[in-house]
């Protein structure tokens, strides 16, 4: 279990950065559900651009112990996820990333090959964590759909939420085939990073 | 056998009542009539609009059993019938704006389908009828007639067309015929009054809703105009009948010619009266014996100044043309006089 | 029962526990999931029975909704931004009626330059239309004021505009107590209208009326609106007797009993603002926030109330009227007639430009200290503003505004949220 599931934990915010149809908005959306199966306070919401499909979007998702007021943009986000490794050559999606905060990334590369060894090095050991979410997804889903992939990495990585609230989640949201599916997808990235996570430890 | 009696009366352009059939008879007073627009409104005289207006909402009426409602557009009929503390509406009556009667048809239409579902009936017995002038037809409330249309709403739309925006003084709509002297289309300059290749058909855009029916007709022929409404009270869904409405006022014509222009109107061709049913005409009234232009043209002072001295003969063989394309695109002439 | 959903959801199935006979629909950012939710719900079956007219404009919206709300059932439809504005002839025409329409504003900016994001431009340009405008904090709230609105509008035959925050609530998700069929049941009885069109007793309804009426007609209008001042806080009571929830009414304040400075606002912003105060009380500062849920009627006595105690009010808004300056702030200042209170406008957010902690931190500081200009635009860029004058003055043709300036920021080049500003 990580440190921020216990009583009077700070407010907990993640940024999300992806494409339009990269179901962005919808990661965010689930990562509030499953906070709430946890018994949590979560708010999630987009930042609202027009809905075309491949535009840079950006989500957020707060967590907390007690109801949340705030409605600003997450200027400074514990975690960040990224569903498309292409966006770090045209934005800057690290601004505002808490010195401790988590970094994870839509990725077959390592942070080295990606350049972004000096990131990873001034983070705490193992908070930039990529995963090649597009490929467990194409195993699974046959679509390049990372969203529900990058939550169950997440899920493994932090601990900050269980799997099993992220598959409540993604029951929520998708039904039949496709949840069963995405599940399978999350499944497999939750033990391939708490593996990773194991070994690094 | 008995033969159908043609009235082809010399003289006269009119068949009285007392030579038809009981029921085919117009009933202007009496106890059992709805009077759903009494008497005492504030219509100029020769009105056709007020003329129109009784014989569809008395005709629709009759059509269900007293079971309607109106929506109605400002313009003349709503100013004139409604003048505050006073109505001359017989039945529950709604004027909101300008632009929106079709719309305002459609909320009552889906009122009424509620309300019926709950009370366990399949469909409304009280029905719709929305109506107004050709500016709140034609131009400022087109939008929601033909969302109306396209949603095939439970509404028969009246448009009266009087060509022009009479209520506001006489300006030029969508529905003024060219060389009309309006307002806004004064007879000065080389091309005086409307101007011609401007202006739409709304009935044949009504027909290409494809809306179970639309039909035209004119305040001269009463029996065929209260068949129509009848016959679209009969039916369901989106229904349009356009009825012509001379304006005394508006045309600078005598009040005593109302019936008249209605009737040369039809017979030069200028206004065809027809029906269609789910985007196909179904039926046109014929023309015995076509008209020249200029005997309807000649009544009205709007186009005054296509006659006399400095008149413009071209303007009137341009508009002769344009009832003679109506009466070949439309069938209008009967067998006998084609012959 | 206690869910995590989206605001335009939970507000659909709100309207749909309030069971609305006819519901007009025309898709607007960022108004149409409420629409679609209530669609679904229809198509299914779940809502029924109900007529669900997808129309061709606002302007047909609202007419149906006139046309349907006169013939007696219950109606509802939701709009915003342009959408609002190209209602707006029959959006006066339902209040001059007395029809009980509930109508969903999710507040938008209005162009031009177009924009889809939140202020409370469209809400405010029709404060004076006759309707009775509620403002949401949460999307709880949000939901919780839809079924008080149906109560209210057809007590009052009178039609009621909920505002929530477009995006910034619409879209978020959030927890929410969506309460059962039977709960609304109990506290919204069924529409019985004061006039409807019957053919059983007819009437006239929207006749002309000429100078020797017109006035009262419309005075009769204020008077009820008067009324429904008295009206809405009792409601909001029945509403917490039953549901066990504190929402609507006139005013909420937070924090300021004993506050030297209050800052009025209106909507989701009051979270935010919240937090900041918090913030500043553990400074030591004495700051409240006083929220205005009903801002039509105005609640003229009970904002006096609030504020009479108080040195300074700051009214952060997220309206602007051009060549004035504050439109609530209008209102407030009214309410503060001859009391005597340093007044200080913060126009913020408009466009969905966010309104963040560290500049509402950076502006009540330097009220607190009456170092803040009565007229105050929050996080305005006037580097950009300064050198687009500038272009003016120089050139004759200088061009399009907005594009000039985008091009000015260049693309991307900085992200919204900057706070590169000076109040």
């Amino acid at each position: 279990m990580g440190a921020n599931m216990t009583g009077d934990s700070p407010i907990l915010q993640i940024r999300i950065h992806g494409r339009g149809g990269q179901g962005v908005v919808t990661a965010a959306e689930m990562l509030s559900i499953a906070a709430f199966e946890q018994g949590r306070y979560a708010q999630a919401f987009p930042s609202f651009g027009s809905e075309r499909t491949g535009a840079p979007v950006v989500a957020f998702c707060r967590i907390d112990d007690k109801p949340i007021r705030l409605r600003e943009p997450i200027l400074a986000p514990d975690v960040l996820i990224v569903q498309d490794a292409h966006l770090l050559q045209q934005i800057d999606v690290f601004l505002g990333l808490k010195p401790d905060g988590h970094v994870l990334i839509n990725s077959r590369k390592s942070a080295e090959e990606m350049g972004l060894g000096e990131m990873a090095a001034r983070l705490p050991a193992g908070h930039l964590v990529t995963l090649p979410a597009t490929e467990i997804a194409m195993k699974h889903l046959h679509r390049p759909l990372p969203n529900a992939v990058l939550l169950g990495g997440f899920a493994a990585m932090t601990g900050m939420i269980s799997l099993e609230a992220v598959v409540h989640a993604i029951g929520h949201k998708f039904k039949g085939e496709v949840a069963a599916r995405n599940i399978a997808a999350a499944t497999e990235a939750h033990a391939l990073l708490a593996a990773a996570k194991e070994a690094g430890a | 056998m008995t033969q159908p009696i043609k009235f082809y009366q010399t003289g006269t352009f009119t068949v009285g009542n007392r030579l038809l059939p009981e029921g085919q008879r117009s009933v202007q007073s009496s106890e059992a009539r709805d009077n759903s627009l009494n008497s005492g409104h504030r219509a100029c005289q020769g009105c056709g609009e007020a003329l129109g207006a009784r014989y569809v909402v008395d005709a629709a009426m009759r059509a269900t059993d007293g079971q309607l409602i109106a929506a109605n557009a400002t313009g003349c009929l709503e100013v004139f019938s409604t003048p505050y503390p006073e109505t001359s509406w017989q039945l529950p009556w709604l004027h909101s704006l300008f632009g929106n009667a079709a719309a305002v048809g459609s909320g009552i239409a889906a009122a009424l389908k509620v309300k019926a579902l709950k009370a366990g009936q399949g469909q409304a017995t009280t029905r719709v009828i929305a109506q107004g002038g050709d500016g709140g037809t034609t131009d400022i409330g087109f939008g929601c007639l033909s969302g109306m249309f396209e949603r095939n709403d439970d509404v028969l739309y009246i448009c009266y067309d009087n060509e022009g925006y009479m209520n506001t003084g006489v300006q030029r709509s969508s529905a003024t015929p060219p060389a009309a002297r309006t307002a806004t289309t004064q007879p000065l300059g080389p091309e005086p009054g409307a101007e011609f290749g401007k202006g739409k058909n709304v009935p044949l855009i009504a027909v290409a809703h494809e809306i179970p029916y639309v039909a035209t007709a004119t305040v001269a022929d009463l029996h065929d105009l209260e068949a129509k409404v009848e016959k679209a009270m009969r039916l369901h869904g989106a229904r349009y009948l356009h009825v012509f409405v001379p304006c005394p006022l508006g045309w600078g014509a005598a009040s005593c010619d109302t019936i008249r222009l209605a009737r040369l109107a039809r017979e030069t061709g200028l206004f065809p009266v027809f029906e269609a049913e789910n985007g196909e005409i179904t039926s046109v009234t014929k023309i015995r014996r076509p008209v020249p232009v200029d005997e309807y043209l000649r009544l009205q002072k709007r186009f005054a100044h296509l006659f006399g001295a400095g008149g413009h003969p071209e303007t009137i063989a341009r508009i002769q043309a344009m009832a003679d394309k109506n009466i070949k695109r439309f069938g209008l002439l009967a067998e006998e006089s084609a012959a | 029962m206690i869910k995590q959903t989206e605001g335009s959801q939970a507000v659909a199935e709100a309207v749909a526990l309030c069971r609305p006979e006819v519901i007009c629909a025309y898709p607007i950012s960022p108004q149409t999931h409420i629409v679609e939710g209530l669609g679904a719900l229809v198509k299914a079956g779940d809502l029924a029975p109900c007529e669900f007219l997808n129309v061709e404009s606002e302007f047909a919206a609202m007419s149906v909704a006139i046309g349907s709300s006169a013939a007696g059932a219950r109606t509802y439809t939701a709009t915003a931004s342009q959408g609002l504005l190209f209602m707006v002839e029959a959006v006066y025409n339902a209040s001059g009626l007395g029809l009980p329409i509930v109508m969903t504003v999710a507040n938008r900016a209005i162009g031009a330059p177009i924009n889809i994001w939140n202020d409370h431009s469209d809400s405010m340009s029709q404060r004076d239309c006759g309707w009775i405008q509620l403002f949401a904090e949460s999307n709880q709230e949000a939901l919780d004021l839809h079924i008080q609105a149906f109560k209210l509008a057809e007590e009052m035959s009178m039609p009621v505009m909920v505002c929530m925050d477009g995006f910034i609530l619409t879209h978020a998700y959030e927890q929410v107590d969506m309460p059962d069929q039977a709960q609304v049941d109990a506290f919204l009885p069924p529409y019985e209208p004061r006039q409807v069109l019957d053919p059983a007793e007819p009437v006239s309804i929207g006749a002309m009326v000429g100078p020797e009426a017109f006035m009262e007609v419309r005075y009769l209008a204020h008077a009820k609106q008067t009324m429904a001042l008295d009206r809405i806080p009792e409601i909001a009571a029945e509403f917490k007797e039953a549901f066990g929830r504190d929402a609507g009414g006139l005013v909420r304040g937070y924090r300021i009993e004993d506050a030297e400075t209050i800052v009025v606002a209106l909507g989701s912003v009051v979270g935010t603002l919240e937090e900041t105060i918090d913030t500043m009380r553990a400074e030591g500062v004495k700051i409240g926030v006083l929220s205005i849920r009903c801002f039509r009627p105005f609640p003229m006595a009970a904002v006096r109330a609030a504020l009479a105690r108080t040195a300074r009010v700051v009214v952060l808004e997220k309206s602007f009227a051009v060549g004035l300056g504050g439109i609530v702030s209008t209102d407030v200042r009214l309410a503060m007639v001859r009391i005597h209170v340093r007044g200080y406008t913060v126009v913020a957010g408009l466009g969905g430009r966010p309104i963040t902690q560290d500049s509402l931190l950076r502006v009540l500081r330097l009220a607190v200290a009456d170092e803040l200009k009565n007229l105050t635009f929050l996080d305005l860029d006037w580097d950009i503003v300064n050198r687009h004058l500038a272009r003016e003055a120089a050139t004759r043709r200088s061009g399009p505004i907005a594009e000039n300036l985008l091009r000015d920021i260049g693309s991307g080049a900085r992200p919204t949220t900057a706070g590169k500003a000076q109040p």
